[in-house]
């Protein structure tokens, strides 16, 4: 992929899902054994001209998740590299058990990327919001899971993930006009955390557009003469115990931001380390209050679930003495 | 010629028929060996001769290699009935007879179902139901991708086609133009607490399978030489093919046969030592 400006302004305005479309087109001169799969899906997923370009590395299970899992595990069993990709929840909850007996359990490598998680398709309600899914995958043993901050980093995830020997999931969030957090290209690597902003008072670790977000946020408690260290946590499974220990070690407070439920996501799984060790300051936990809301604009259920930098600076300050 | 043809099915059907006992044999001793932890008897006995006829005549495959690359693939999709793989995987001399004693101990590599262990010819996991077939797909897609000639069997219970995705992948495989996908049904017309008609229904399956796309077939799954025939016809097909066995669930032995108790049942010393003389 070429990385310039250009490129990634492209990509903003986009949306990480389109953004999946052309990454997966440009993946697929250079990997030879590489193999779509989609759900009726390849218009949302932007991958019409992967679709016309590429039509022998490329399957459409018509809207059938179940066996688009089982189809992938046995194109995998016979040395292809496959990427399934469908809307998040369809992609995750729909076709669970495929998922944990395919790749996890008979361990069938599969890169999985669900579009449009987290709150983005707010206005279609929450069958097609996703707030589950890094929690219930999480519990999968031998999946990876990563959430882009920016399209950028949906480019280099994808790559990453496809030419890894693991299973992963590519939890894509955010929409069109995504807002852009890395200017240049910059050095990814799955499980190792990148601190995009230090401070001496707190640590805010976030993943997907909520990165963004969180930056925002460290910036006006910068006003409040609250110093924030910023993460991008973006792989989620395995997270990076360095990073939370480094944390602990140094800050007052601990603040975990995510378009997720609070339960079993990024938050979950960054107490779960803290809790092993002797000292450490307390979490705060900002995310989905482990409810389904009623549905709205991405900006208005950012608003209603406490996740735009305004609220996530008085959140921060209600907690912070 | 002709005569010379019909000498040489009959040798074919005989050493069949002879690896079922064998298969038969083996269901018993580690069915036996497992004790009070029980296994699923009936649904493996039901199996016995179209599992012999695959493994010991019909698929391609390497005895010496069982990950050999040209190998046709073998996919239990109801893999409770894994007595019965195991035991042909025995015969074919995959896994010794020694290690069938190990069935259900602890840390064992033979499971109450099927896990993934090339080494012994088990090319996948299986145990929970409905998952096969699609699995199968892609299978049969890359061997096409890949202009192999081989084929890929898969072996569905009966009652494992309550479950929906095995339709999402029957609806599937047509649409795939899949020849070299065979989906062969168990059809004992039981399921775990009682007779299909009595818990699902899935009568008519050859109307359900060929509504499909798929190109169905039934047979008497205990009748060798019959199928042997169908799948000598079977050869010309361009669509994926089904074939509803119909078969007896814990065929082979007067207690078990067409009684649900044999679902999963513990093999008693008595019943054991009946069963072995029954197979003489």
């Amino acid at each position: 992929m070429i990385i310039n400006e250009r490129n990634i302004k492209v990509w903003s305005t986009i949306g990480s899902r389109a953004t999946f479309g052309i990454a997966t087109l440009e993946l697929a001169k250079e990997i030879e054994n590489l193999m779509v799969l989609t759900c009726d899906v390849s218009t949302s997923a932007g991958l019409d001209r992967y679709r016309k370009n590429y039509p022998d590395k490329y399957v459409d299970l018509g809207i059938a998740e179940q066996n688009m899992i089982g189809v992938a595990a046995g194109l995998s069993s016979e040395g292809y590299n496959v990427i399934t990709t469908t809307f998040a929840p369809f992609q995750t909850i729909r076709c669970c058990e495929q998922i944990k007996v395919n790749i996890g359990y008979m361990r069938q490598k599969i890169c999985m990327v669900g579009i449009a998680s987290g709150l983005a398709l707010g206005t279609l309600g929450f069958t097609h919001c996703c707030i589950e899914d890094v929690g219930i995958l999480r519990t999968i043993p031998g999946i990876k899971i990563i959430s882009p901050a920016d399209s950028l980093e949906t480019v280099k995830a994808l790559e990453a993930a496809v030419k890894s020997e693991d299973s992963t999931y590519i939890r894509l969030t955010g929409s069109s006009n995504n807002p852009i957090v890395y200017k240049e290209d910059y050095k990814f690597e799955i499980g190792k955390s990148i601190q995009l902003k230090d401070g001496n008072d707190i640590t805010i670790f976030s993943a997907g557009a909520m990165v963004f977000n969180s930056l925002e946020a460290a910036e006006k408690l910068e006003k409040n003469n609250i110093s924030c260290r910023v993460v991008n946590m973006h792989t989620i499974k395995p997270v990076d115990f360095e990073a939370i220990e480094k944390a602990c070690s140094s800050s007052k407070l601990i603040v975990s931001v995510e378009e997720h439920n609070v339960i079993g996501g990024l938050g979950s799984a960054i107490a779960e380390h803290k809790s092993k060790l002797v000292k450490s300051p307390k979490q705060l936990m900002i995310g989905v209050n482990d409810t389904y809301s009623k549905g709205g604009s991405y900006k208005f259920l950012q608003e209603k679930h406490g996740l735009t930098a305004d609220k996530i600076v008085d959140n921060i300050l209600n907690n912070f003495n | 010629m002709e005569e010379c043809k019909l000498q040489s099915k009959a040798e074919d059907i005989k050493k069949i028929i002879n690896f079922s006992t064998e298969v038969r044999k083996n269901i018993l001793e580690m069915a036996f060996e497992a004790g009070a932890s029980s296994s699923h008897f009936g649904g493996a006995l039901s199996i016995v001769e179209i599992i012999s006829f695959l493994f010991s005549y019909k698929m391609k495959i390497n005895k010496n290699n069982p990950q050999w690359e040209e190998r046709d693939r073998f996919i239990l999709s109801k893999g409770h009935a894994c007595l019965a793989y195991y035991g042909a995987l025995c015969e074919v001399g995959y896994i010794k007879k020694s290690k069938l004693k190990t069935f259900e101990k602890d840390n064992s590599d033979l499971l109450g179902h099927p896990v993934i262990n090339r080494k012994l010819g088990i090319d996948f996991s299986n145990g929970s139901l409905g998952m096969g077939l699609s699995i199968g797909i892609g299978v049969a897609i890359s061997l096409k991708k890949k202009k192999k000639l081989n084929d890929v069997f898969v072996v569905l219970g009966d009652g494992e086609c309550n479950e929906g995705s095995v339709w999402e992948a029957a609806m599937a495989a047509p649409n795939l133009n899949l020849p070299n996908l065979y989906a062969i049904i168990d059809k004992n017309n039981f399921q775990q607490t009682g007779s299909n008609k009595e818990i699902m229904d899935t009568e008519n399956l050859i109307k359900k399978w060929s509504s499909f796309g798929w190109d169905t077939i039934d047979v008497d799954g205990h009748n060798v030489e019959k199928i042997y025939d169908i799948f000598e016809k079977k050869k010309s097909s361009t669509k994926p093919k089904a074939i509803i066995a119909n078969t007896i669930k814990g065929k082979g032995f007067s207690f078990s046969e067409n009684n649900n108790d044999w679902h999963h049942a513990v093999l008693s010393k008595t019943l054991y030592e009946q069963a072995k003389k029954e197979l003489i």
